[in-house]
């Protein structure tokens, strides 16, 4: 409930961010939302010297779509604008459904969607999802911008690729090669719990034809887990059923849960094949209504 | 003319409740809220491990941070021979560990600064060296030959067992069994749950060097006992003792005990001569603290073809953790464990009942029952559906051929307590008519043959409330009565108190309820007040549904104390004899001239100004209420789920329940009661439980392990009634804080194992989660929950 | 005491640093000397003695802190005092006039809607910011707000209902 002692730095621009993590050489941490580091701040799991918060950077609080159908969020873009934004179910359904799933109603007002994928919780919605979209992290330090996929920016449980004096300063998801379709489903025992398994796919669809898959994995490994071999055998597919059955299979494959008080790991593999099947109904059913 | 009852807020009146006035406002006051000028803060170090051997404690580096004013380890408090108390079950219990730790979480020293902050820091600078022993989560590994020994301190104790225990008619029972066309048998775990109160536990403890007088903020259920117990353990004179029970957080049994923070923020306080507050964080409160239930069952009933129960017979092994701190009634070692069956006709029953010593956590405290018949109760209706299903015999109509019938009463249960009041089969038939029951039978074939599963569950039970009477139900020896203390002022206002203490039941607004049905006060003209030791009477506290079987009927003869002295003022002031004078609400009256009268609040300001001779002058009294038997109210809820085959999660479709516990004094705060009762039983249904891995460490020591539903989650409720008053109560009310959460779960599970009838499943351990519902649908067969939890 | 200079009977040890931060509180502006490391919450609480704003847990689940930063829930256990330099905050305390109580108070006295009072300040927050951007809201749009604030006694339906009491209040259909 007490954290330790800290240095607090309220920096008003990005570069004097990066300075400041510069010069914390390591021992200095972002805070953004807080959400998930200030409870282990709390726990004393986590005992920064330094705290750089960046919530008085301007220029990061918004998220939208390029001319060009890239999606942009930045870094102080919080759960809340998610799941309250009327445009966001447009351009990104997987998103959109993910929103209101995220922790509660009440961390969702403060938590911030890049600040949770940099968190790298195996159990964090936001990374499956950018995952199955094939999105991407952009890093800013002291030479300039970089930009990482999400599935090589995750490099292990709470561990990300980010320097230690790199700030992740937006997401971005591409355009679509089609339309956009998909969802996210997690089991969970209650609203705020972990997910015991969750599953994020995105699909760029024309008509009923699968042009692009992707499937992300929530809680069921050490990491975010990208599901390739199951959303390729998605692609071309018209989400018919021994696609979808093969899929579920390939993504249950690509699980690695570990038995606790959620669930054996068994029951978690099957969870997820579950899910995949129950995302590519709904979007079929979608589409039938579209029809 | 007399008053309307309901217009002054007596009984049955919905009245609003008045300590919501401050609440809303956030101006309520609890422990935390309390500050006290020079205040010091105390925070506790723990254990990680759960069976260990201390080889030494270095301070040192904690005494080195600024703001750190004392530390104190297990040696200090040997010192002054306080490193162990005695638990209210005749055991002992370590404040802070010498020899060794025997739980995970267990305290191991603690950190005076001046301020949380800094005490925490220092907490995070005391280096423990231990040296693991093997840990203990379950009795089998308990009972185990080759076991290592956790209670080493105790002389004479050479293994885990803390007690063996038994009661009933084991011959008869055996003959009874002998004769049965079947005997339905089946095993369970009840987990381990925590009463869990959002505030946790936390003392404030003012010790005054110059008058001698210890005061203590303090989260307790019940003052006085704690007032007693910190009297015996630290030797300080009773009358130097004011222990202060503000408003509470939420108590639900689980602060009943004394616990170490307590003592260590008293013994802080006097030696260092100020203030020292200790406010428990929700980890403290939930690796360390009252624990409920940890129970394990096997059950059997002899039953003849007919449906007829002929015997029970049940043997329970229960888990205590490290040391034995149930609380309750001293002369039952698993509490009334054997009130089971109580609303059934049975001729005979037996019971065995082994405890033991784990490596957890102590406590069995009576979260949210009357003394484990939380378990008793849901062992009861998980065995009689599984006879029912057993017997091939419909679950509603297996009860109807069992439930006691209206006019057997008074009526020995099969284990010898005596009930003696109730309407069950019209409770069962109101429940059964407000879901639907055969309704639902039939969509559930219906929704079967399209691969939907429907299930209902039914629990019907009446539970002993209101303990005790004296004769049989004591606490180390204190007898279970409690008390009330009300005085009457001039103008007719009055001012109560009692021996127990609110924690979220309204106590506030209905007792000046009962005040007023019984003196025609007006009850926004009185005052209620309790929790404080100096100012309140005796009392054995609140929890176990006692406070209006037991404090709630002391007011009520208080109040006719009052009554008959105001009735001797009356006549004084109307010039006729006693006996001429008659009573109607708020008012006497000389008989056959119904204008000749004077109001309650007349005989108030005379017994002030105008007493007749030799009459004491003044208008107050107390009463202790010492009840002939306890109250037995009867529920019955029915409950309808549905779950999903493919991933086990069930959803409640509908939740009836149906009350009877008598007259009720407030009918929006018994409502509230009930409701809050339910959450708690689909809680722990459906989520809410800790476990331990093999390591002995706790699994669901935060709210992100243990589950508590939202609002999300928790289910709507139906509620009905119906009311036969106690016999024996003086305004024939019955306890009912708690009846939802003691019948509600078997509703819950009942209705989930109906659902996988025809699968060969008769019982999944609690909660039910998805994956314990699915792979019992997979397998068909019985899953058991018991730690150590499955990790890999 | 480091946490609050106010309250300090000796002041902080002199090398720990502490910030000045100034808040509207209750639309009041309040200011305070403290420590980085203070949570909102005890600053609220233990500095500015409003102790209607409650701690239940140490892990940012049960909402008993919850506060209105800007006009949005928040939980105040799980942001840093220092954060809100500059920064509108209403506790419970701000809800109702001297003379006037808001709704939702009103809704939770009428619906009984509170036991043991400990959960109901950061409820009603809850609420009230619900009711600010949903002034009609269904039974399942106040329990989904409300997902995020445990209570352990009423069993929830009792504050769903004196929720809809205060939106019927506020809307003036009553």
């Amino acid at each position: 409930m007490y954290p330790s002692r800290f240095n607090y730095e309220a920096p008003t621009s990005v570069e004097a961010a990066i300075a400041l993590l510069t010069e914390g050489d390591g021992e200095a941490k972002v805070l953004a939302g807080g959400q998930s580091l200030i409870p282990m701040m709390k726990l004393r799991f986590a005992s920064p010297a330094t705290l750089i918060d960046i919530n008085n950077i301007p220029g990061l609080d918004s998220h939208g779509a390029d001319a060009d159908g890239t999606y942009r969020i930045g870094a102080l873009v919080r759960h809340a604008d998610l799941e309250k934004s009327t445009t966001l179910p447009d351009h990104l359904p997987l998103i959109a459904s993910a929103a209101h799933l995220v922790a509660d109603p009440i961390v969702r007002t403060r938590g911030t969607f890049v600040g949770s994928v940099c968190h790298a919780d195996p159990q964090g919605d936001w990374a499956s999802c950018m995952v199955a979209l094939g999105g991407s992290i952009v890093a800013q330090g002291p030479n300039g911008k970089r930009s990482v996929e999400v599935k090589d920016f995750v490099a292990g449980p709470f561990q990300t690729v980010l320097a230690h004096n790199e700030i992740a300063i937006e997401a971005v998801i591409p355009a679509a090669k089609g339309t956009r379709a998909g969802g996210y489903l997690k089991l969970e025992r209650r609203v705020g719990d972990f997910a015991t398994a969750g599953v994020g796919l995105a699909l760029d669809m024309s008509g009923s034809t699968v042009n692009n898959a992707g499937i992300g994995l929530t809680g069921v490994g050490a990491q975010t887990i990208n599901a390739e071999a199951a959303a390729a055998a998605l692609i071309g597919s018209s989400l018919e059923a021994d696609a979808v059955e093969n899929a579920a299979r390939l993504a249950a494959e690509a699980s690695n849960p570990r038995s606790d008080h959620r669930g054996s790991a068994d029951f978690k593999r099957h969870i997820i094949a579950t899910f995949v099947k129950r995302l590519a109904s709904n979007v079929q059913r979608a589409e039938a209504q579209v029809a | 003319m007399a008053l309307d009852e309901i217009k002054i807020g007596g009984l049955g009146a919905s009245r609003r409740r008045v300590e919501d006035n401050r609440f809303i406002r956030g101006k309520g006051n609890y422990v935390d809220d309390v500050v006290l000028p020079g205040m010091l803060h105390m925070e506790i170090l723990r254990s990680p491990l759960a069976h260990a051997k201390i080889k030494s404690i270095d301070t040192s580096a904690a005494y080195a941070i600024p703001g750190v004013r004392m530390v104190m380890t297990g040696e200090m408090m040997a010192a002054r021979n306080l490193a162990w108390m005695p638990t209210l079950s005749y055991d002992t219990q370590a404040v802070l560990a010498t020899d060794k730790v025997r739980f995970q979480g267990q305290e191991v020293a603690c950190v005076i600064a001046d301020d949380p902050y800094i005490a925490k820091d220092g907490c995070e600078a005391i280096v423990v060296d231990y040296e693991p022993l093997p840990p203990i989560v379950n009795p089998t590994q308990a009972m185990a030959a080759d076991a290592p020994l956790i209670r080493d301190d105790k002389i004479g104790q050479d293994n885990n067992v803390i007690f063996d225990w038994a009661v009933g008619d084991r011959e008869g029972t055996d003959r009874a069994f002998a004769e049965a066309d079947l005997v339905s048998e089946i095993s369970m775990h009840y987990p381990r749950s925590h009463p869990s109160p959002i505030e946790s536990c936390g003392s404030l403890a003012d010790y005054d060097r110059s008058t001698s007088k210890l005061t203590v903020y303090m989260t307790t259920q019940a003052p006085h006992i704690v007032r007693a117990a910190v009297s015996l353990v630290a030797e300080i004179p009773e009358h130097m003792i004011r222990i202060i029970s503000p408003d509470l957080g939420g108590g639900f049994g689980n602060k009943v005990p004394v616990y170490p923070g307590y003592v260590m923020s008293i013994l802080a306080s006097i030696l260092l001569e100020a203030p020292v507050k200790w406010i428990e964080d929700k980890s403290g409160n939930l690796i360390s603290t009252g624990f409920g239930r940890d129970v394990y069952l096997k059950g059997q009933l002899a039953v003849r073809n007919d449906g007829k129960i002929l015997a029970v017979r049940m043997h329970t092994d229960s888990d205590h953790g490290a040391f034995f701190a149930d609380a309750q009634p001293s002369k039952f070692k698993i509490g009334l464990m054997h009130s089971a069956f109580a609303c059934y006709d049975i001729p005979s029953a037996h019971l065995t009942a082994r405890g033991v010593y784990t490596n957890k956590s102590p406590g069995g405290v009576a979260y949210r029952c009357s003394f484990r018949v939380t378990e008793a109760m849901f062992f009861q209706e998980r065995m009689v559906q599984a006879a029912a299903d057993d017997l091939g015999m419909d679950q509603a109509e297996f009860r109807r051929v069992n439930l006691v019938k209206d006019d057997d009463f008074p009526k020995r249960t099969p284990f010898g307590f005596l009930t003696d009041s109730g309407q069950y089969e019209k409770c069962l038939q109101i429940g059964l008519d407000a879901i639907g029951y055969d309704d639902f039978k039939k969509e559930k074939e219906e929704a079967k043959a399209r691969g939907r599963l429907l299930g209902i569950g039914i629990s019907t039970m009446t539970e002993p409330l209101g303990a005790g009477n004296s004769r049989e139900y004591d606490i180390l020896g204190i007898k279970m009565f409690d008390s009330a203390e009300l005085r009457v002022h001039m103008t007719g206002k009055a001012i109560l108190r009692t021996g127990a203490k609110t924690q979220g039941q309204g106590h506030e607004t209905t007792w000046a309820q009962i005040v007023a049905h019984e003196l025609g006060i007006p009850a926004e003209d009185i005052v209620v007040e309790e929790g404080d030791t100096d100012t309140a009477p005796f009392g054995m506290g609140t929890y176990a549904s006692r406070s209006t079987p037991v404090a709630g009927a002391a007011v009520s003869m208080v109040s006719r104390k009052i009554r008959a002295k105001a009735r001797k003022i009356a006549a004084h002031l109307l010039e006729v004899s006693d006996e001429d004078i008659e009573w109607e609400l708020g008012r006497f009256y000389v008989r056959g001239a119904h204008d000749r009268g004077v109001t309650i609040q007349d005989c108030a300001m005379a017994a002030y100004s105008n007493v007749p001779d030799g009459m004491e002058p003044g208008l107050e009294n107390n009463a202790y209420y010492d009840p002939p038997n306890l109250t037995w109210p009867f529920a019955c809820y029915i409950a309808t789920v549905e779950v999903d085959p493919e991933t086990g999660v069930w959803d409640v479709l509908r939740l009836v329940a149906v009350d009877d516990c008598g007259v009720r004094i407030n009918p929006m705060i018994v409502e509230g009661q009930i409701m809050g009762g339910l959450t708690e039983a689909y809680a722990m249904a459906n989520m809410q439980f800790i476990t331990f891995d093999e390591d002995g460490n706790c699994v669901g020591s935060n709210y992100m392990d243990y589950l508590l539903p939202t609002a999300w989650e928790t289910p709507g409720f139906e509620l009905h009634e119906v009311v036969t008053p106690c016999p024996h109560h003086p305004i024939g009310a019955k306890g009912i804080g708690e009846c939802a959460t003691v019948g509600g779960p078997a509703a819950f599970v009942n209705a989930v194992i109906d659902a996988l009838k025809g699968t060969g499943v008769r019982n999944i351990d609690m909660p039910l989660l998805p994956d314990r519902v699915y792979e019992a649908l997979q397998t068909g067969k019985d899953i058991s929950g018991h730690p150590p939890v499955k990790t890999d | 005491m480091t946490l609050f200079e106010e309250v300090a009977p000796s002041g902080p040890p002199s090398d720990i640093p502490t910030t000045r931060v100034e808040l509207r509180v209750n639309g009041e502006t309040r200011a305070a000397q403290i420590e980085p490391r203070l949570l909102l919450a005890h600053l609220i609480r233990n500095g500015f003695k409003l102790t209607g704003t409650h701690t239940g847990c140490d892990t940012t689940n049960c909402g008993a802190c919850t506060v209105l930063y800007d006009g949005q829930p928040v939980k105040s256990c799980t942001m840093f005092a220092v954060q809100a330099n500059g920064h509108d905050v209403t506790t419970v305390e701000g809800l109702a006039s001297s003379e006037q109580l808001h709704p939702i108070q009103e809704g939770f006295k009428d619906e009984h809607g509170l036991q043991c009072g400990f959960c109901t300040p950061g409820m009603m927050l809850s609420a009230v910011a619900l009711l600010n951007e949903n002034p009609n809201p269904t039974e399942d749009e106040v329990r989904w707000a409300l997902s995020g604030n445990l209570c352990r006694c009423t069993g929830y339906q009792n504050i769903v209902k004196a929720v809809l009491w205060a939106a019927e209040k506020m809307r003036g259909d009553a």
